[in-house]
């Protein structure tokens, strides 16, 4: 476990900045967390959660996959990624840590994604536990523990010190970067936080919430469920929940026109869209209920059917925060998994 | 805090449903805390009592379910709408989107509603909310003592400017005291329009910048109610999906603007469900602010099937050159 003063905190930042591109958590102007690059002067943000989960460094919004130049009657192909480069995202919570592991399963899974893949590598993730878990959080119902978050560095931030440990070789490399700060602790002041966050997280509002009723193999049961309607009344068929959680994965490849060309690029895509995976043959779900229930059928049945009974859910609770009608995987649960309560 | 109880809404309601007067009801149904509301339709004064909701985090604006309802359902729907909701729903008629035949829209003054995010923003793991005269009180997991927010910190942004003054087109109307505004709603377009086209377009990149293209203000949107968007239609050429450069991600938000000039009431909805916070209501405001110096003070949703400006003509109408001689005199 080494130590770093956090009036050495800018510092250190400094030093990482100069070796590799540094992405951290800053407050933006409308008083909401946003990953930005660490710049002179920026301010490591206090809030629990930023709006827009970290799976963009890996699987951004958009990116162009390749593009075909025309000239006369030959097409040229041509690669357009750039040359990778190691870079540093700072203050990943665990629920978000968490989060990539459920994108791997898709992305690297045989035939993998060399464009993901390629960022994977290239990424060193350095987590931050909890000390202020919000009302919203849940990530407990899915086995993720906030004091205890993964990546290649672990980080503990208490009134006057940021405690790091080291998980894999990419974060010895890291944590070697920042020495001349770093002094090594006991794990004394940690394990006492790691004791407090606990105690919080047994009293959220959320803390007794399960997906253990839903999993693999349950289709049958909750496919033709009579909730999905009253549930999936009132949404909107707007994109917010799907942007804004880590786990979603979903994406549409298509072609734009250039006027010599054609750019092949890739973008998120949402199930609550109409268009959402349309095919020669039509649409495949044409109402909102059915795109609705795609969803969370995927999150809670279909993935972890697929992927040894791991859910697409890391319980980070943007989506409870930012659903414009305040519908949400947590009112789904409880719709349709808590009849064990009764 | 309504002075409108959730019991006099809910009572009203139910007697009409055992009636058979109405055979649902679209009201707002409480959530896992205190500010979570959805849109919901109740079926049975059953329901109504176990979920109906009405309180200062009863924001939605309803008047949009009735486009679906209205074709979808067979019977008479009740509908609760504030005065504010009341010009979408009046301006819906106007553009024959509702099946009025099959509306019961009741009326209710509204005291003001909360802006969650406000009250979000400085309360971490938020237990319970307490509403009073005053403001609220926001119990959390981090101290023992409430935290006060008084009600003029949390008001939403759409009540600054509230339309209390009117309440239309309806059925029946709740009596009671209607919240009253004093902003004056083109201040911060006035501001706008005195920054140099400098700061105006940095303004704009940094709010528009947060954009996550997730439509949420569009499928809010009263006045967005094109059977196919043309952001929705891959034979568009400008589907949604993802911006090309930072150009078109504001292009969108223009674009949506210049097409509800005229009909958007200023109901406030876009900027309220934004998930990143951008002040889209501005640029709507900034055509409103425009209409009624050119045109004289105009209110969409306040007639039911009058001619709006933008649609109308009279040969006292400006001339596009006068807009420009209008532009720069605002300007000198």
């Amino acid at each position: 476990m080494r130590k770093l003063s956090l009036e050495n905190l800018n510092l250190a930042f400094a030093s990482i900045a100069a070796k590799y591109p540094l992405y951290l958590p800053q407050d933006n102007s409308a008083g909401d967390a946003e990953y930005k690059k660490w710049e002179q002067g920026a301010k490591w943000s206090d809030k629990t959660n930023t709006v827009k989960s970290p799976k963009d460094f890996f699987f951004p919004q958009t990116e162009d996959l390749m593009a075909f130049q025309v000239s006369g009657k030959s097409i040229d192909i041509i690669d357009t990624r750039k040359e990778s480069e190691d870079f540093v995202v700072f203050g990943v919570r665990a629920c978000d840590v968490k989060s990539f592991e459920v994108l791997d399963n898709v992305f690297l899974t045989e035939p993998a994604d060399s464009y993901y893949a390629s960022r994977r590598e290239h990424g060193i993730i350095v987590s931050v536990a909890c000390t202020r878990p919000l009302e919203t959080c849940f990530c407990k119902a899915f086995s993720i523990d906030p004091s205890e978050p993964a990546g290649d560095v672990s980080c503990y931030k208490t009134d006057d010190s940021l405690y790091l440990s080291a998980n894999t070789e990419k974060g010895e490399a890291l944590l070697a970067v920042i020495s001349e700060y770093t002094e090594e602790a006991d794990d004394a002041a940690v394990s006492k936080q790691k004791e407090s966050i606990n105690k919080i997280m047994d009293r959220l509002p959320l803390a007794s919430l399960t997906p253990a009723s839903f999993g693999g193999g349950k289709t049958k049961e909750f496919f033709d469920a009579p909730e999905w309607k009253s549930l999936s009344e009132a949404c909107l068929g707007c994109g917010t929940c799907t942007f804004v959680c880590p786990t979603c994965q979903c994406y549409d490849i298509k072609d734009f026109k250039t006027g010599s060309g054609v750019i092949r690029y890739r973008c998120w895509d949402s199930c609550m869209y109409s268009e959402f995976t349309k095919m020669s043959a039509g649409q495949p779900r044409t109402s909102q209920l059915e795109r609705f229930r795609q969803r969370f059928m995927h999150k809670l049945v279909y993935y972890p059917e697929n992927n040894n009974g791991l859910f697409s859910c890391v319980g980070c609770g943007r989506c409870l925060s930012r659903c414009p009608i305040h519908m949400n995987i947590v009112k789904v649960m409880k719709a349709l998994g808590g009849k064990k309560d009764e | 805090m309504q002075k409108v109880t959730a019991k006099t809404l809910s009572g009203k309601a139910a007697s009409l449903l055992n009636a058979g007067e109405v055979k649902y009801v679209l009201g707002w149904k409480k959530g896992e805390f205190d500010y979570d509301i959805t849109p919901a339709l109740f079926e049975s004064a059953e329901e109504l009592e176990k979920d109906f909701v009405w309180n200062d985090f009863s924001c939605a604006n309803l008047s949009k379910y009735l486009i679906k309802y209205t074709r979808s359902l067979s019977g008479k729907i009740l509908v609760f709408l504030k005065p504010c909701d009341t010009f979408s729903f009046n301006q819906l008629l106007t553009e024959h989107r509702i099946d009025r035949q099959k509306v019961y829209a009741v009326g209710v003054p509204c005291s003001g509603m909360a802006d969650e995010k406000k009250i979000r923003e400085n309360a971490d793991g938020i237990t319970a909310i307490s509403e009073t005269e005053e403001g609220y009180l926001v119990h959390t997991l981090y101290s023992d003592a409430p935290a006060f927010i008084s009600k003029e910190e949390a008001l939403l942004e759409k009540c600054l400017s509230c339309k209390g003054w009117a309440h239309i087109a309806l059925d029946e109307q709740i009596e009671g005291e209607v919240f009253a505004p004093s902003a004056d709603r083109f201040d911060q377009v006035k501001a706008l329009e005195n920054m140099t086209p400098d700061e105006r377009y940095h303004f704009w990149q940094n709010e528009l910048s947060r954009c996550i293209r997730c439509n949420a203000c569009r499928d809010v949107c009263p006045a967005c109610t094109c059977e196919k968007c043309v952001f929705d239609n891959p034979n568009s050429g400008v589907e949604n999906k993802a911006a090309a450069n930072s150009f078109e991600e504001k292009m969108f938000h223009i674009i949506r603007a210049f097409h509800v000039a005229g009909r958007c009431t200023d109901c406030g909805e876009c900027s309220r469900v934004c998930p990143q916070k951008i002040p889209l209501h501005l640029l709507n405001r900034k055509f409103i602010n425009d209409i009624d110096s050119f045109y004289g003070e105009y209110q969409a949703g306040l007639d039911e099937g009058s001619r709006a400006p933008l649609v109308d003509y009279d040969t006292g109408d400006l001339e596009p050159s006068q807009v420009f001689d209008w532009r720069d005199g605002q300007n000198a």
